[in-house]
C-alpha cells in the first residue's frame, strides 16, 4: 500500500532528521483496531488518492455501512468475515516523526500473527471497547507485549459513543487495565477515551470528551520513543557464516550490541577461544577502519586460523556471554500441540541452533485468565517458564543483560512454535545428555507396591541443625521397615562424604547438593522405595527444585524445634564450633534458614516424643496415598 | 518515508542513469571512518544483508529473481555487499518476452558487468493460463507458470524476490521467509509466526520458500539508496515527453504516469507530494477487488 504524503518537514535522503517509530495496535477482536488505523490515516491526511471511494464501493458491495477496516484487511477472506487475519503494516507521518503502524489481529486463533506483527514494534497501542471492557484477549495481548519486551504502551478506550462518553465508565476501565499492566511491569504512557469511528480523541479532544485532559492518540504516538540504541552494551556478534570466496576467510554476522574495530581482542564463545580482529571487510571498498556499532552487518578477518562456526558469538575479552547447557526461559507457546515436560525441541538462540529437552515447566498459564497454573505442559497461546537442557553448549545472556541475545525461539518440525526471554543461564552446570536412553525397570510399579504395601515417595525432612531430622528419619525408617516396607535413608552429611564430596557450602554448591539428593531420592521413589531425606536445605528455592524433580512423590516435613532448643541439643557439636568461629557457613546461628510456607506436615520436636512424631508422619503418609493398610485394598483393585 | 531534503539535495552524487553507471562507485574512501551511528538507509541495508546471509546459510539451492526493475537491482547490489562483491547464487530472469527493449539491454549489459550467473527462463503461452482470470492478470499469470517451470527444472528451494510491503496491500501481509506449497501456492490463512529475525527456513520436500530481503523498504527508500550507492537504472524511470514509468512490467500491461522528474532527486521530490499509488500504472492490480490476491495465492510475486 502506497502512503506517500505531503509534509511540512522534509527528511534528508538518509532520513536522519525524522525519527521512525514502529507502533503495533493490539487488543481484543472487534474492539476496533483496524478502524482506529483507518481513522488515524484519515485524520493525518494520509489516505492515498481514490482509497476513500474504493472503501465506500467495497463496503456497499457487501451491504455494510462504511467500513474503515477494509483499508487494511486486504485479503478477501478478511473482508468477508470482517476480521483481521494477518498482520499488516502501513505508514504515515505525524508532526514530529514517521510512523509505521502495525495492525495485529485480535482473534485468538491468529495470535501467531499478532506476535509476528508486535515483535517488530517499538511501542504499542492497546485498544479496549468501552462497552465490553477488558476481555481475555486484552489481557493476553498485554501480557505478550511484556514478553516481547515492549515497555511503551498507550491504552485507548474505544467506542466511547456507545457509552454516552461516560467519564465513570472510562475510569472503571482505565483503573482495571492500568493495574493489570503495572502488575506485568508495564506502565501505560496514557489512557485515552476515543471514538475511532467518529474521530473523538484520535487527533483532538472533542467537546464530547471535554472531561478528559490527557493527550490525543496522535499526541501519544508522538511521545513514544524509538528503540533504545544497543551500542552501549557489551559486544555481541553472532556468527552467521564463514565465507571463503577468495583468499580471505571472512567471518560474517550482524552486530547485535556494542561495537568493534580492527585490532580488538576478542573471545569466541562458547568455546572461549581468543583472537584479534585483523580487518573489517566490506564492498565495494575494503577494508574499512573505524568503529562499527550495533545493527551493522559486518565481515571480519581474524589474526589466526581457528575453528569457528555459525552459531558462535564473538565478544570482547572480559565481557563475554556465559556458556551453558541449561537455560531458564519465560515463553509463549503457539503450536497446536501443548509443550510438555520431557519433550525434544529445537532452540534458536541468535544464529545458534541446538537440540534441547524441556526438563521442567512452571507457571504455565493462559495469559488471558492468569489463573489455574500448570506444571505439566504449556497449551497453545499460553505462557509459562521452562528449564531447557541443551544438547550442546551455547553462548547466552539473560534478557536483563542483553535484550537482543537474551531471547530465543523454539521450533517444532521445522516451524517456529514459540519464543521467549532468557531469565537465567546456569553457567557450567551439566545438563542431561540428550542421547542417554534410560533403561526401564523390569518390574512393574504394582509388583513393588504389592510387596511393600506402599507407593514410592520422597520424604523430605527440613529444619535447623539439631531440630531432630536424623532422629526422626531413623525412627521412620525403622517403623516402615517393620511393616515390611522398603525405606532408604539419605542423610545429607552421608552423601556429602561420597557422592557430593566435590561440593562446598557456597549457595551454588548447596543448591547442587540439594539437586543431587533430590535426583537420587526420586530415582528410588520411582522404583517403589520410600526415600527419607534428612537435610537442613535452608533455601525455599532449593526445596522447590527438589519438589519439581520428585513431582507428586514429594512429601515435605518441617522439623520445627525452636532455635534455642536446637542449639542446646547440638548433637554434632556444630553450634559450639560455629560460636567459636571455626565453622563458617553454618546454618543455625545466623538467620538464613527459610522455613517452609507450605508443607505436607509440620512437627515441633520440642513438644512431642519421637514415637508420637513418627505416628504423625505415618498418618500423613496414609492420608496422602503413600501407605495403604492391607492387601485387601489391592485386592479390590484386581 | 525518507525523502530528499530540498535544501541539501543538490550536493554530492550525480543521479545514476544507465549511461553513466560505473561498476566501482565510491561510497567510502579507503580507510575513511564510517558514521558513528547508522542512518535510516544504513539500517535498511544491514537488515537486508542479514536476511540474505540467513537465506544463504539455511537453504540449499537459492536463486535471486531479477525482474530488471529498480527493486531487484537494489537487491542484487545488497547481495553483492552481503557476499563481498559476487552474488553466490544464480540470478533468474523469468522472461515473458514482452519487456521493454531498454530492459533487455540493461539485462545483457549488467548481467555480465556484475558477473551474475544469469539464467533466463521463458514463460508458457497465454493459453496455458487460468482463463477465469481477468485479461491483465491472466497475462501476468504467465510469469507464475514460468516460475513453476524454472523451479522444477533447477530444483530451487529458495527464491529471493524483491517485493515490498508498501507496494500493495497483500504484500504488506507477507513474511520475510514465506513458505510456498508444493504447487507454489501461498497459504495466506496459515502463515507461520516469524519474529526477532528468526525465520522459518525448512520448506517441506518439493516445496520452496520465498525470501523477501527488501520487504521493509519503501519506494522512496529504493530511490534514495539507488542514488547514494550510484546503482545503475533503466532510463524508462526518468521523465521523457512529460511521462515516466514508476514501475516496470510487461509492455502491454504497464502504463507510464505523467511526470517531469528527470533525475532521482526529482523523483524523490515528486514522491514526497504524490498520493497516487506506485502500482497505479499496473493494470493487473485494478481489474477486480481480489485479482491480485488470487494471483499471489497461486504463486505470483
Amino acid at each position: 500500500m502506497n502512503m506517500i504524503l505531503p509534509s511540512s518537514v522534509l527528511a534528508t535522503p538518509n532520513g536522519t532528521t525524522r525519527p521512525q517509530i514502529r507502533i503495533v495496535i493490539v487488543g481484543h477482536v472487534d474492539h476496533g483496531k483496524s478502524t482506529l488505523v483507518g481513522r488515524l490515516l484519515h485524520e493525518t491526511g494520509s489516505l492515498p488518492e481514490g482509497k476513500l471511494e474504493m472503501l465506500k464501493a467495497v463496503s456497499a458491495r457487501r451491504g455494510m455501512p462504511f467500513e474503515w477496516s477494509f483499508l487494511l484487511d486486504a485479503l478477501q477472506t478478511e473482508r468477508d468475515q470482517g476480521i483481521t487475519i494477518d498482520t499488516t503494516q502501513i505508514r504515515f507521518r505525524t508532526r514530529s516523526r514517521d510512523v509505521v503502524l502495525i495492525d495485529a489481529p485480535g482473534h485468538a486463533e491468529f495470535l501467531r500473527n499478532m506476535i509476528t506483527g508486535a515483535s517488530q514494534a517499538d511501542g504499542a497501542v492497546l485498544i479496549i471497547d468501552a462497552l465490553e471492557g477488558v476481555r481475555d484477549q486484552t489481557r493476553r495481548h498485554g501480557y505478550l507485549l511484556h514478553l516481547l519486551g515492549i515497555k511503551q504502551v498507550a491504552v485507548v478506550v474505544n467506542k466511547m459513543d456507545r457509552v454516552d462518553f461516560s467519564a465513570e465508565r472510562f475510569k472503571e476501565i482505565s483503573d482495571e487495565i492500568s493495574s493489570h499492566l503495572i502488575g506485568l511491569g508495564v506502565t501505560p504512557s496514557a489512557v485515552i477515551p476515543i471514538s475511532a469511528r467518529d474521530g473523538d480523541g484520535v487527533a483532538e479532544r472533542t467537546p464530547r470528551i471535554s472531561w478528559y485532559q490527557g493527550p490525543s492518540v496522535v499526541e501519544a504516538l508522538d511521545a513514544l520513543e524509538p528503540a533504545r540504541p544497543l551500542e552501549q552494551l557489551a559486544l555481541r556478534l553472532p556468527v552467521q557464516a564463514i565465507y571463503k570466496f577468495d583468499d580471505r576467510r571472512i567471518v560474517a554476522g550482524r552486530i547485535e550490541s556494542g561495537s568493534l574495530s580492527a585490532g580488538d581482542e576478542i573471545v569466541i564463545m562458547p568455546a572461549g577461544k581468543i583472537a584479534k580482529i585483523k580487518t573489517v571487510e566490506s564492498w565495494p571498498v575494503t577494508p574499512v577502519n573505524g568503529s562499527h556499532g550495533a545493527g551493522r552487518s559486518v565481515g571480519i578477518t581474524l589474526d589466526r586460523e581457528l575453528f569457528i562456526e555459525r552459531g558462535d558469538v564473538i565478544a570482547h575479552a572480559g565481557a563475554t556471554p556465559r556458556d551453558t547447557r541449561r537455560i531458564r526461559a519465560r515463553i509463549f507457546w503457539l503450536h497446536d500441540k501443548p509443550l510438555a515436560k520431557g519433550e525434544q525441541i529445537l532452540i534458536r538462540l541468535g544464529t545458534r541452533e541446538s537440540r534441547a529437552q524441556v526438563v521442567a515447566i512452571e507457571k504455565a498459564v493462559d495469559p488471558g485468565e492468569l489463573s489455574n497454573e500448570e506444571t505439566k505442559s504449556i497449551a497453545r497461546n499460553h505462557v509459562g517458564e521452562i528449564d531447557i537442557s541443551l544438547a550442546q553448549p551455547v553462548a547466552a545472556d539473560p534478557y536483563q543483560d542483553n535484550p537482543r541475545t537474551g531471547r530465543l525461539v523454539i521450533e517444532v518440525n521445522g516451524r517456529i512454535a514459540g519464543g521467549g526471554l532468557v531469565l537465567s543461564v546456569d553457567a557450567g552446570q551439566r545438563a542431561v545428555p540428550i542421547d542417554i536412553v534410560p533403561v526401564e525397570s523390569a518390574l512393574r510399579p504394582e509388583e513393588r507396591s504389592a510387596r511393600y504395601h506402599h507407593n514410592g515417595a520422597v520424604i523430605w525432612l527440613t529444619g535447623l541443625p539439631g531440630s531432630g531430622k536424623s532422629t526422626l528419619a531413623r525412627a521412620l525408617e525403622r517403623r516402615l521397615f517393620s511393616r515390611s516396607g522398603s525405606p532408604i535413608l539419605l542423610d545429607g552429611d552421608t552423601l556429602r562424604a561420597g557422592l557430593n564430596n566435590d561440593l562446598g557450602f557456597s549457595p551454588q554448591d548447596r543448591s547442587e547438593n540439594i539437586r543431587r539428593l533430590a535426583e537420587v531420592a526420586t530415582h528410588l521413589a520411582r522404583n517403589g522405595h520410600i526415600a527419607i531425606v534428612a537435610a537442613v536445605s535452608p533455601a525455599i528455592a532449593d526445596r522447590a527444585v527438589a519438589r519439581r524433580i520428585a513431582d507428586t512423590a514429594f512429601r515435605e516435613i518441617h522439623v520445627a524445634a525452636p532455635a534455642e532448643v536446637c542449639e542446646s541439643r547440638d548433637p554434632k557439636g556444630h553450634y559450639a564450633k560455629a560460636r567459636a568461629g571455626t565453622l563458617p557457613s553454618f546454618t543455625g546461628i545466623t538467620n538464613d534458614y527459610q522455613a517452609p510456607l507450605e508443607c505436607e506436615l509440620r512437627l515441633d520436636t520440642s513438644t512431642r516424643t519421637v514415637a508420637d512424631a513418627t505416628d504423625a508422619i505415618e498418618r500423613m503418609l496414609a492420608e496422602t496415598g503413600v501407605l495403604f493398610d492391607e492387601l485387601v485394598d489391592l485386592a479390590a483393585n484386581i | 518515508m525518507h525523502l530528499l531534503n530540498k535544501e541539501s539535495g543538490g550536493h554530492g552524487l550525480q543521479p545514476a542513469a544507465f549511461n553513466q553507471a560505473s561498476s566501482a562507485p565510491k561510497i567510502l574512501a579507503h580507510g575513511q571512518l564510517p558514521p558513528p551511528s547508522m542512518d535510516h538507509l544504513d539500517e535498511l541495508e544491514a537488515q537486508s544483508i542479514y536476511i540474505l546471509r540467513e537465506a544463504f546459510a539455511r537453504l540449499k539451492k537459492l536463486a535471486l529473481l531479477w525482474s530488471l526493475g529498480k527493486d531487484s537491482n537494489v537487491m542484487i547490489w545488497l547481495a553483492r555487499k552481503a557476499f563481498f562483491g559476487r552474488v553466490p547464487f544464480p540470478a533468474l530472469h523469468v522472461d515473458t518476452g514482452k519487456k521493454f527493449a531498454e530492459m533487455y539491454a540493461f539485462r545483457d549489459r549488467f548481467g555480465k558487468e556484475w558477473e551474475l550467473d544469469l539464467k533466463i527462463e521463458p514463460c508458457p503461452p497465454i493459453d496455458a493460463v487460468d482463463p477465469t482470470l481477468p485479461p491483465a492478470a491472466r497475462s501476468a499469470a504467465r510469469k507464475t507458470e514460468g516460475l513453476k517451470w524454472a523451479l522444477t527444472k533447477y530444483g530451487f528451494d529458495g527464491l529471493i524476490a524483491g517485493i515490498r510491503r508498501d507496494e500493495e496491500a497483500t504484500r504488506a501481509k507477507e513474511r520475510v521467509f514465506s513458505p510456498r506449497g508444493i504447487e507454489g501456492g501461498w497459504d495466506v490463512r496459515d502463515q507461520p509466526p516469524e519474529f526477532w529475525d528468526h525465520f522459518n527456513a525448512s520448506p517441506p520436500q518439493g516445496a520452496h520458500l520465498r525470501i523477501h530481503p527488501i520487504l521493509h523498504w519503501t519506494e522512496a527508500d529504493i530511490w534514495a539508496y539507488t542514488k547514494r550507492e550510484n546503482i545503475p537504472i533503466i532510463p524508462l524511470y526518468l521523465s521523457k515527453d512529460g511521462k515516466r514509468y514508476r514501475s516496470l512490467g510487461d509492455q502491454d500491461i504497464t502504463n507510464p504516469v505523467a511526470s517531469t522528474a528527470s533525475s532521482i532527486d526529482e523523483i524523490l521530490t515528486e514522491l514526497d507530494g504524490t498520493k497516487v499509488p506506485e502500482r497505479a500504472g499496473r493494470a493487473l492490480d485494478h481489474e477486480t477487488e481480489d485479482a491480485f490476491e488470487r494471483l499471489r495465492v497461486a504463486g505470483y510475486l
